[in-house]
């Protein structure tokens, strides 16, 4: 594509550079605000009054939030690590195998990505009443329930990442190991997953970010006492804006930050190794 | 594989093979079976029960008074505030991204890489706090505000409206639009642009002709990548929106969460799944291998 560059002419270069310019200000603009303002040391959420750390300070004092923190980050954890194992032999069983039923598997794995959140908030608060109902299992809605749905979701994402991979190797590499007499077992683990490994962090980071971003799924199975972060702060901005919510978005933020660079680093590993 | 040299072999072989096929998929599958297939099938059951005067459901008397209700002008407002705003959104992500994304595609290999990354991390920033930032920013007292009235404008009141909720929701989904877009411009036959040109036809010709039906399987993805969410959207609105401004998403939480008309707010979720799934087969048909 290296004649492309000179495609572009006089005017159509200048209106398109420029577009790109507001894009990115669109993107951006809001984002910087935010972040200014949660060092404002002023009670008005959109207004700079000095410098201050406060809200910060207010952050790490707050125990609500603090601890719906802390229920984001377990979900968060636990249920990476269970759709990361689960997604990924899910990934190997269809790149890998032919079975009985497959077609149906892969179309079943497919469906979550696709359903609105809101469509999936409501099956799993009607499916978590009605085990009480139908076969008397009684769930008390919290951490339990919101991991369940989290683990849900993310399998899904988490296997798409780890398909992407192994779509693009060949199996020869395991056929020639297990020839040179490693077991199945060896062949995996010193082949095999050392080659797919930057998928599967790839997809763990994304299972991570999507258990830590959603709002609406966890705000039908939560219970009282039991809730994470973003649904918190949900229900704050539901009440009216604060210079709290601003450094808890900022918080927030950050940490999506970290996610995405780490998984481009994890992407560029995906890139630059032996296929 | 023939299994015409050692027949039994080859096929305990690839028996065996799919037995650890099936192993391997098993946890999955059942989970997936056990917390998703059912619970979607209780959905669409729900739809049809009726709700008691308790605000329970029973689950007998199966009827389609739920799907009836969405002819009701209250409903059917809604439904067609929602359908509205979506395709609003998809129209003007569509506007924004296709130069965009053409521009991209027409950058060096290093700057198109970093571009692209500066467009990756709104994509996976927190979508709850990407609303949150209008909401502060399209304030009373906010900085929009105060910008305008100071350049003469008088102050801004878009907040609680259906600008604020389309704004909000071309914010969030932009992505989606520019990603695919840019995937299917830039592995476009750009001799074919060139013959164009060299044949005599105008820049606008060119890209009536040529370019844009070339890039339809990315305009096409990119479009219902960003309708289907923002026809199910529920934070945005309820973030940007007012009273006035009720969508989908917000009339079925209210069906489960105050009003406890569940078979209702099934049988609205019911439809909008069949939206979903409608759209994404068009999807897989047509643009899904640009993603």
């Amino acid at each position: 594509m290296a004649g492309n560059a000179q495609q572009l002419r006089g005017n159509t270069r200048w209106v398109l550079s420029l577009n790109a310019v507001l894009v990115y200000v669109f993107f951006y603009a809001p984002i910087a605000l935010l972040i200014l303002y949660s060092f404002s040391d002023d009670q008005l959420v959109g207004r700079w009054g000095g410098f201050t750390l406060d809200w910060y300070r207010a952050f790490g004092q707050n125990d609500e939030v603090q601890n719906a923190l802390s229920v984001s980050i377990r979900v968060a954890l636990i249920s990476t690590l269970l759709s990361v194992v689960l997604g990924t032999m899910a990934a190997l069983s269809l790149e890998r195998f032919r079975f009985r039923g497959n077609r149906i598997f892969d179309a079943l794995l497919y469906l979550p990505v696709i359903i609105p959140d809101v469509t999936m908030a409501v099956m799993m608060l009607i499916f978590f009443t009605s085990l009480d109902d139908i076969i008397g299992l009684q769930v008390t809605k919290g951490f339990t329930t919101i991991t369940l749905s989290h683990v849900a979701f993310s399998i899904s994402f988490v296997s798409i990442v780890v398909r992407a991979r192994l779509a693009g190797m060949s199996e020869t590499l395991e056929e020639a190991a297990q020839d040179l007499y490693a077991s199945r077992w060896q062949a995996f683990r010193f082949v095999t997953l050392p080659l797919i490994l930057p998928g599967i962090v790839g997809g763990a980071l994304l299972a991570l970010t999507l258990s830590l971003d959603d709002v609406v799924i966890t705000q039908f199975v939560a219970g009282p006492g039991s809730t994470t972060l973003p649904v918190y702060v949900f229900g704050l901005i539901r009440r009216g804006v604060s210079p709290l919510i601003n450094a808890v978005s900022v918080v927030m933020l950050a940490a999506s930050v970290l996610l995405v660079v780490l998984s481009l680093v994890a992407q560029r590993a995906r890139g630059g190794s032996v296929t | 594989m023939t299994a015409a040299a050692t027949p039994e072999f080859e096929v305990a072989n690839e028996r065996n093979k799919r037995r650890r096929g099936l192993f391997m998929a098993l946890p999955a599958y059942l989970y997936l079976i056990l917390f998703f297939a059912l619970p979607l099938i209780i959905v669409v059951v729900y739809s049809f029960a009726t709700r008691n005067r308790f605000g329970g459901t029973d689950l007998s008397g199966w009827n389609l008074e739920a799907y009836a209700k969405l002819g009701e002008p209250i409903v059917r407002d809604i439904l067609f505030r929602s359908l509205w705003l979506a395709i609003l959104t998809t129209i003007i992500c569509l506007l924004f991204a296709y130069p965009f994304a053409y521009f991209l595609a027409t950058r060096s290999q290093i700057v198109r890489n970093l571009m692209l990354v500066f467009v990756m991390i709104p994509f996976w920033s927190n979508f709850l706090v990407r609303n949150y930032a209008w909401r502060v920013l399209l304030g009373n007292d906010g900085p929009v505000s105060r910008l305008t009235e100071n350049i003469g404008l008088g102050e801004t009141t878009i907040l609680f409206t259906p600008t604020a909720v389309v704004l909000g929701l071309v914010y969030g989904f932009l992505p989606f639009m520019i990603l695919p877009l840019y995937a299917s411009i830039e592995r476009m036959d750009w001799s074919l642009i060139e013959a164009s040109r060299d044949l005599g036809a105008t820049g606008i010709q060119t890209f009536r002709n040529v370019t844009f039906p070339l890039s339809l399987p990315g305009v096409i993805a990119g479009s219902i990548l960003v309708f289907i969410p923002s026809l199910g959207a529920y934070v945005t609105p309820e973030i940007l929106g007012g009273a006035k401004t009720t969508l989908l998403g917000s009339y079925i939480v209210t069906q489960f969460l105050t009003a406890r008309n569940w078979p209702v707010g099934a049988s609205v979720s019911t439809v909008l799944m069949v939206v979903m799934l409608a759209a994404t087969l068009v999807y897989f048909r047509k643009g899904g291998r640009t993603l």
